[in-house]
């Protein structure tokens, strides 16, 4: 019998986990999923906790009740993959041996990689997207900007989607004269994507967005309310919203699997490890450039999924991961935009719709039921 | 075929449209040492405009942009 090892239980290690019971046999392979809290989040809730009325309860549940039942899931935290043993130890002391090990260990945020950070605000986690709702609730009027403090970071279009929101959020409470909001791009657009981004400026005109193109923010000077970019330039905020910093996870350092970031060196079409064969990568953790987004883990899960499989049952890798991602942000509103591209097929221009918001909106409704078993 | 400059490091970006390649340069840039120089691979067809705006207003060296067989390579010296 084979032992499948999986660290971590966000989006990619727990579709990994279910997908893989679906398709071997208990007696084919011991499935074990570890995970150092034990509870799953859904991360694209956070900016509905932070700019609407999301409940922070409804978006954590216990990884228990998602797993299927052969999956062994042992809440406990790696702290070294010693690759040459094939074995993972844990911090309760505890060792697991594996046959095959999918690291889905995901991104961690560092704020204090950034001067300053303390004075900020961000949506990147739960209990800072509960203290942004309520610097909100509290705030009084002026400039609200919303910049980017560290590259890679989770859902490239994330911090465009939260200016959208802004918008909504002050409208909805009346105040919107009261608030400018700035954001910052690192780009010299307003969105990621190059085919998007005419629409998405427009977007932020329509809503009296102000932007800067080619402001990454370096550090902030609280005492002056100052933020200064990489380029060179500084702007005076009242409410400040920065992207932290992000890194891989601490195992990825201490195991010495990663670069200069903790990310994990990954073919980006077999999703293994470069320079093993029983090692894979997926999400945010891996060093592929694409977006670091469930969306992303989601489909690379299913392959790694079907090719572990594969090897178990001796047919032999089937697929490879063209890098297919599929995602909508919400333009407030009830309007969205949704975009879908691949390693070979750029996004196609999209238009602002109802119909993608509430695509978004049922995949949040779906996403318990459906994503997480692997079945969408 | 272009250059004869060291490269310190090669970031392949082709197939990557989201963050996108610049996004990958400005990372690296961040981790590099002044002086080192950053080769990167795009696709990308806006990276021809992006990439040179953010070298310039970042006060960075733009050694070379060569087209190469379906993709370009950006040369980038960090300069500060």
């Amino acid at each position: 019998m084979k032992k499948v090892l999986i660290l971590g239980g966000g989006v990619g290690g727990t579709i990994v986990a279910n997908v893989l019971a679906r398709k071997v046999s208990p007696s084919e392979a011991n499935i074990t999923l570890v995970d150092a809290t034990g509870k799953h989040t859904y991360q694209p809730g956070f900016i509905y906790v932070a700019f609407s009325d999301a409940k922070p309860e409804n978006l954590v549940r216990n990884e228990r009740s998602l797993l299927d039942k052969h999956i062994n899931l042992i809440i406990d935290e790696a702290i070294l993959i010693e690759s040459n043993e094939r074995r993972v130890r844990l911090k309760s002391g505890r060792i697991l041996e594996y046959d095959y090990l999918v690291v889905a260990t995901g991104a961690r945020l560092c704020p204090e990689e950034l001067p300053g950070f303390k004075a900020a605000h961000h949506f990147y986690d739960l209990d800072a997207s509960i203290r942004l709702r309520r610097a909100l609730d509290n705030f009084p009027g002026g400039r609200v900007v919303i910049g980017i403090g560290g590259i890679p970071y989770k859902c490239p279009p994330a911090p465009a989607e939260a200016a959208c929101q802004l918008d909504y959020y002050f409208t909805r409470r009346g105040s919107r004269h009261k608030a400018e909001i700035h954001y910052l791009s690192p780009l010299p657009r307003v969105f990621p994507l190059e085919s998007v981004a005419p629409l998405v400026q427009e977007i932020m005109e329509s809503k009296n967005i102000q932007y800067i193109q080619l402001f990454n923010v370096e550090r902030i000077e609280p005492e002056k309310g100052l933020v200064h970019s990489l380029e060179g330039e500084s702007l005076k905020y009242d409410l400040l919203i920065v992207v932290p910093p992000h890194k891989g996870a601490k195992v990825i350092e201490d195991s010495g699997l990663g670069d200069k970031g903790g990310w994990i060196p990954t073919d980006k079409y077999t999703l293994r490890v470069k320079g093993y064969d029983d090692i894979y990568a997926i999400g945010d953790a891996t060093d592929i450039p694409i977006s670091k987004a469930g969306a992303t883990a989601h489909y690379e899960a299913k392959i790694v999924a079907e090719n572990i499989a594969a090897e178990i049952k001796g047919s032999g890798m089937i697929k490879r991961y063209d890098g297919k991602v599929r995602c909508f942000c919400d333009a407030g509103f009830k309007k969205g935009i949704t975009m879908v591209f691949d390693y070979e097929h750029p996004p196609k221009p999209t238009r602002l719709s109802r119909k993608w918001y509430y695509a978004k909106m049922l995949v949040g409704k779906l996403y318990w039921s459906l994503v997480l078993k692997g079945w969408a | 075929m272009g250059q004869d400059v060291k490269v310190d490091r090669v970031i392949d970006a082709r197939g990557s449209f989201c963050p996108g390649p610049l996004m990958e340069l400005i990372k690296a840039i961040r981790e590099a040492k002044v002086g080192e120089v950053i080769s990167v691979y795009s696709s990308d067809s806006g990276s021809k405009r992006d990439i040179p705006l953010w070298v310039e207003k970042a006060g960075h060296e733009l050694i070379g942009v060569f087209d190469r067989n379906g993709y370009a390579e950006f040369i980038v010296r960090k300069k500060r």
